[in-house]
């Protein structure tokens, strides 16, 4: 079994402000594998990386064998993504994003129903697929978008903060399909998270990034043993610290919060 | 190919699922039709101008897509971070295509926006001189939106946040409608109104539509027609170029 990411010195400057700095990481095929670190440590910058929407300043990345920056395309076949933030159509239905996103993947026809029939069973939401999004609950948009990026058999999965806001029962739900997925096809995870419990009992392995280094890069088991933890919260706290993270009120945060006034708070 | 279509029928969808919106941007032409049209009318008629309304109506039918397009492009600000863009920008598709898809998706919007005020003002009043002359109204009304929404596309992947928006339509989307020959004839102006009307597409796009509701062009058909489709290519290239460049 191959890496299916390989990242060796990546770096990313905004101005002076270097957000990922010098980090090397590798993701075993078929792992499932958890990037964990304080608000503003530089997770979703290095997703965006990985994922060709941002290019790096410096430093060599391989996502299934291909260069985000130059082999764009084979990259964006290779994984599904969940964002931070929800990324559907709200005014089209489950059933048409999830279709929507295989006609943009090249899908055929015939298997993008059989296919979306399969995974919104999965998540169950088959029942409510020709409801608007806009009438769904944020756990029911949260299955949907893990639905929709499996429809084109991706090697990899990235999520970031997948069960952000979610209660105990959809969280547990998410993370039991994406276990058996990464068991039964082999699929490559890739997620970011807050809740140190979950990362603890889904991760084979997590490395721990904070001021856009990595600090620490090992199973749950021995990140715990290294600090001398009980939990892998305790050992996330020995490995960055007490403080508060200060995140600069940046233009997406306006965002979000304009948003959710004009909407309502509807997610 | 498959993602241009997808994106344009994407949108169709979202115009038609809403009819409150369809309805609430027919508010504005609405007001400027009965204001105008009946208000600064008599004048026009005592003047020996004609028909304002008949004069207006092309001029509102523009108004209506101008808005609708800038607003469909500007779109993106909003889809940006929190909606579907990143969706999109994700798949394994061109970003050209992505921007052609919504371009097309938007300018047919707006389209039919321009056809809802079309229908808007007959009921008011407003006569077409040449029916048969109506598919070539269409056809000024598709370029014109097709440049209406390159400019919003471009626009939208500069801008960061909706606060620029007002800044965007006080000062481009107003002054390009009111320095046109929207709501008063070409003739008789002061020289610098002439001129601004000479420099602005709006003119010509007007022109265009009111030249085959009414079977009388200010300037040749051709002349409206090839500035149209000039500017919009050269719109659509910028906006689509720009919109390739959006980092996340």
């Amino acid at each position: 079994m191959g890496d299916m990411i390989v990242v060796q010195d990546l770096v990313k400057n905004y101005g002076n402000f270097c957000a990922v700095n010098h980090i090397s990481f590798t993701v075993p095929e078929g792992k499932i594998f958890g990037f964990l670190g304080p608000n503003g440590a530089g997770k979703t910058t290095t997703i965006k990386m990985l994922t060709t929407i941002l290019d790096p300043t410096s430093g060599f990345i391989r996502v299934n064998g291909h260069d985000p920056v130059h082999e764009r395309k084979q990259v964006r076949r290779s994984f599904g993504i969940v964002f931070q933030d929800p990324s559907l159509d709200d005014e089209l239905t489950a059933l048409e994003n999830v279709d929507l996103h295989g006609a943009l993947y090249g899908v055929p026809r015939g298997e993008r129903m059989k296919r979306a029939q399969t995974l919104l069973e999965l998540v169950g939401l088959w029942d409510r697929r020709d409801d608007l999004v806009k009438q769904y609950s944020g756990g029911m948009k949260r299955r949907l978008e893990v639905a929709r990026a499996l429809l084109h058999r991706p090697r990899i999965l990235f999520l970031d903060e997948p069960t952000i806001g979610l209660d105990p029962q959809t969280r547990n739900h998410i993370w039991g399909y994406i276990d058996t997925l990464s068991k039964e096809q082999n699929v490559t995870v890739f997620f970011t998270t807050h809740y140190m419990e979950e990362a603890d009992r889904v991760a084979a392995e997590c490395a721990v990034i904070d001021h856009g280094k990595i600090v620490a890069q090992d199973t749950p088991a021995a990140l715990k043993q290294q600090t001398d933890s009980a939990t892998l919260e305790d050992a996330f706290i020995a490995l960055t610290g007490h403080a508060i993270r200060e995140e600069e009120g940046n233009v997406m945060d306006r965002m979000r919060m304009m948003r959710a006034a004009w909407r309502g708070g509807r997610r | 190919m498959r993602a241009i279509y997808v994106l344009c029928i994407r949108q169709l969808k979202r115009y038609v699922r809403s009819p409150a919106r369809i309805i609430g941007s027919l508010g504005q032409p609405l007001i400027f039709l009965l204001a105008l049209g009946f208000g600064i009318g008599a004048i026009f008629k005592r003047a020996g101008a004609g028909n304002y309304i008949d004069f207006i109506a092309p001029g509102i039918v523009a108004m209506a897509i101008m808005f609708t397009a800038v607003f469909s492009g500007i779109e993106i600000i909003w889809d940006r971070q929190f909606g579907f863009l990143k969706e999109t920008l994700v798949a394994p598709v061109s970003r050209f295509e992505i921007a052609f898809g919504r371009v097309l998706g938007g300018a047919l919007v707006a389209m039919l926006q321009g056809v809802a005020a079309f229908i808007l003002c007959l009921v008011i009043g407003f006569r077409v001189h040449n029916w048969l002359l109506v598919p070539v109204a269409l056809v000024f009304m598709f370029l014109f939106s097709l440049l209406f929404t390159s400019i919003g596309t471009a626009i939208g992947s500069v801008l960061q946040d909706m606060q620029g928006f007002p800044l965007v339509m006080n000062f481009l989307v107003m002054p390009l409608f009111f320095f046109s020959d929207a709501l008063f004839p070409l003739q008789d102006l002061p020289k610098f109104m002439a001129g601004a009307l000479l420099l602005n597409p709006v003119t010509y796009g007007v022109d265009g539509i009111r030249g085959s509701f009414s079977s009388a062009f200010a300037f040749h058909m051709a002349t409206d027609f090839g500035v149209l489709v000039v500017l919009s290519a050269i719109l659509l290239a910028i906006g689509s170029y720009l919109f390739s460049k959006i980092q996340l």
